[in-house]
């Protein structure tokens, strides 16, 4: 087994991986940017070394300067975690160079699996379902036909050099099909400069689900169940659990066989994620490979009994996978919310910051992966990410019940978080009974852009607003108020605010007079 | 103590008096008390009708904004004492605006130029945090009277970033 190994990340995952570390008797070795000095993960540490200024380009991307770190303080092993240099072949390559183990697939399995084209193809030669389309672009509407008569109707065109929903049109008759052609085209070709399209297959309310996957370096490789990650914003994951709603034995087996064949067939070893989209009839179609550890992966292990990690660590020590697939027994029901630095009731701006009080939430069931601490500053260099709050349950409901309560326990005053979004989703119907689709959050909140100051079907003030007022008005007067004038006077205990009679009386007197 | 303070779009009326953390009054002519602690500065547990909950209370340029379960409400508050005083301040404030930085970061873009005309909602400047560009816009036409950035400075929440008039 390794004996010191560097953590190549900083936030909550560079303190998971940390924890993990700790129990198994590894010294952890944190690495740090010039803002990151005071991070959690370098106040647990049991050495920290500074990698250079906060630009990640200059610091967590270094590949350069991490290997220096790890090879000056004799590291046998890296995490990469996610994210910075997770999916970095190039990253990969320099370890093995420098004879210090990379925690993770070889360089050559994240590549034949990590490019989405590359995989693709992959799934295709294995026989697993990709979602039906062209991978290259059409060269007229004609060749856009004989596609999408392939894929069958309806279909999606996109732009090339898409984003934003530009250069994109649902079709769902033959007849639409040129003119739409011309419209996405000429609107890519205005946005992009480039306007080439290609097609997919379009699936009306499709379903992220993702299948843990882990493989040692003998030949042995399992999935730990799935992970429903479909309330995303913007293409980006909010809340995951495990299992999914929708899960049945028969869809689990298929789409786990799936992506163990496709890991497989491209020499995968160590964690990964493969990520499929499903529709309604519950067919699935391979999406990509995320060839790292995922932030999502506390619901597996709630769920499994799993430590993810300590395993990922095992493996890459050499160590044969001590599990065989009926050893794989999912327990209960996990969900978890992802806190960020952001406004979500300002259209979510980022709002990195001190954190004048943070406080996590606790209690049966609950499990808090955070990176932060009071008095924190969140800096504005990185990702907004300041932790996951994740509950588990004997079922679904009591974990939600359960998430909920502790979402309403986590504070972290001074800046901005998303907290008021997981309030509301986890008590929305919807959501309640399962039925999301990757794109239901921003219809949710296309919805859903208007406070609700008043209760409910009368014109009276909420508690809500009435406190809202009251706190401001507080405020207010400490800020403002005639408290200094009024201190020590007799008549303090009677009220510390001043009547509206003597104000103009007081007003007389000379201010700062105490 | 009387205040006016705007919460959404209506203006509400609080005459309040306070002794120790017990807080009495009305608000629109209705009577309301709550037990009001400061835990933290600017952080506070009210206790109103039997039911527990915890504001925070953040300045944001010269409105308030509170956050309660979670949820965010921006408040405006007014103190019918400077009204006489600083009413001429504020005629001229209906006309002259002042463009906050929304929240801290670094001003990457300035979009307009000193004493250029600006329509309502016209990009300002983009300030960038944490890897997202975001256009600060102005909230009213007029011209740019002054400007109180230059591109690559750090701004803070609240900042004027451009007064507008």
């Amino acid at each position: 087994m390794f004996k010191k190994i560097l953590i190549a990340n900083r936030g909550e995952i560079a303190v998971r991986i940390l924890r993990a570390l700790r129990e198994m008797g590894i010294s952890a070795v944190a690495v740090y940017s010039d803002v990151d000095r005071a991070a959690l993960h370098v106040r647990l540490a049991a050495e920290a070394y500074g990698i250079g200024p906060a630009p990640s380009r200059e610091s967590y991307l270094s590949i350069e300067k991490i290997i220096k770190a790890a090879k000056s303080a004799r590291c046998d092993a890296i995490h990469p975690g996610y994210g910075f240099l997770a999916e970095n072949a190039a990253f990969a390559r320099a370890c093995k160079e420098a004879d210090i183990k990379f925690i993770g697939p070889s360089a050559e399995a994240m590549e034949r699996l990590g490019s989405k084209t590359a995989a693709r193809q992959l799934a295709r030669e294995a026989g697993v379902p990709t979602v039906p389309g062209t991978l290259e672009p059409l060269r007229s509407s004609e060749e856009a036909l004989i596609a999408a008569r392939n894929a069958g109707f309806p279909v999606v065109l996109k732009a090339i050099a898409g984003g934003g929903g530009k250069g994109m049109r649902a079709v769902e008759h033959e007849a639409d099909l040129h003119a739409a052609f011309r419209d996405a085209s000429s609107e890519a070709l205005n946005a992009f400069g480039d306007g080439r399209l290609f097609l997919e297959k379009y699936l009306a309310r499709p379903r992220h689900i993702e299948i843990q996957v882990l493989g040692d370096e003998h030949g042995n490789m399992v999935y730990v169940g799935e992970r429903e990650c479909s309330v995303q914003r913007r293409h980006q994951k909010v809340i995951e659990e495990a299992p999914s709603p929708v899960m049945t034995p028969e869809l689990r087996s298929a789409m786990g066989e799936a992506a163990v064949k496709l890991a497989r067939s491209g020499g995968y070893t160590n964690a990964g994620t493969m990520e499929f989209l499903v529709d309604a009839s519950r067919k699935f179609f391979f999406l990509e490979m995320n060839t790292r550890l995922q932030v999502e992966h506390p619901v597996t292990e709630m769920v499994t009994s799993l430590d993810l990690v300590k395993l990922q660590i095992r493996i890459a020590a050499g160590e044969k996978l001590a599990l065989r697939q009926e050893d794989v027994v999912l327990n209960g029901h996990a969900i978890e919310c992802r806190v960020y630095a952001e406004d979500s009731d300002n259209n979510f701006l980022p709002s990195p910051g001190t954190i004048t009080q943070y406080r996590a939430a606790g209690g049966p069931g609950i499990r808090v992966d955070d990176g932060v601490y009071s008095g924190w500053t969140v800096p504005n260099e990185y990702d907004p990410m300041l932790g996951k709050v994740i509950a588990w349950g004997k079922d679904r409901s009591e974990a939600i019940a359960r998430l909920r309560g502790a979402v309403a326990e986590t504070r972290a005053s001074g800046i901005k978080t998303n907290l008021g979004l997981f309030a509301k989703i986890l008590t929305t119907d919807d959501f309640i009974r399962g039925d999301v689709y990757t794109r239901w959050l921003d219809d949710f909140l296309a919805r859903n852009d208007e406070p609700v100051l008043r209760s409910s079907g009368s014109s009276k003030l909420s508690l809500e607003a009435k406190v809202a007022l009251i706190a401001a008005a507080l405020r207010y007067e400490s800020q403002h108020g005639p408290e200094k004038e009024m201190a020590g006077n007799s008549r303090q205990t009677a009220s510390k605010w001043k009547l509206d009679g003597r104000m103009d009386q007081l007003k007389r007197e000379p201010r700062g007079t105490r | 103590m009387k205040l006016a303070i705007q919460l959404g779009s209506a203006t509400h009326t609080l005459e309040l008096s306070r002794v120790e953390h017990k807080v009495q009054g009305t608000i629109d002519g209705v009577a309301v008390e709550a037990d009001c602690v400061e835990i933290a500065p600017g952080i506070y547990s009210v206790l109103i009708e039997g039911h527990s909950f915890e504001a925070s209370v953040e300045p944001f340029g010269e409105d308030l904004r509170i956050t309660i379960g979670g949820r965010e409400l921006a408040v405006q508050v007014r103190d019918p004492r400077k009204w006489h005083r600083n009413h001429s301040a504020s005629a001229s404030s209906e006309v002259r605006q002042n463009v906050l930085a929304p929240m801290p970061g670094r001003v990457v873009r300035v979009l307009v130029a000193l004493g250029e005309t600006v329509k309502v909602g016209q990009g300002i400047a983009v300030v960038e945090a944490m890897k997202m560009q975001n256009e600060v816009r102005s909230p009213k036409a007029g011209k740019v009277e002054r400007l109180l950035v230059k591109e690559g400075r750090p701004v803070n929440t609240g900042e004027t970033i451009a007064v507008v008039a």
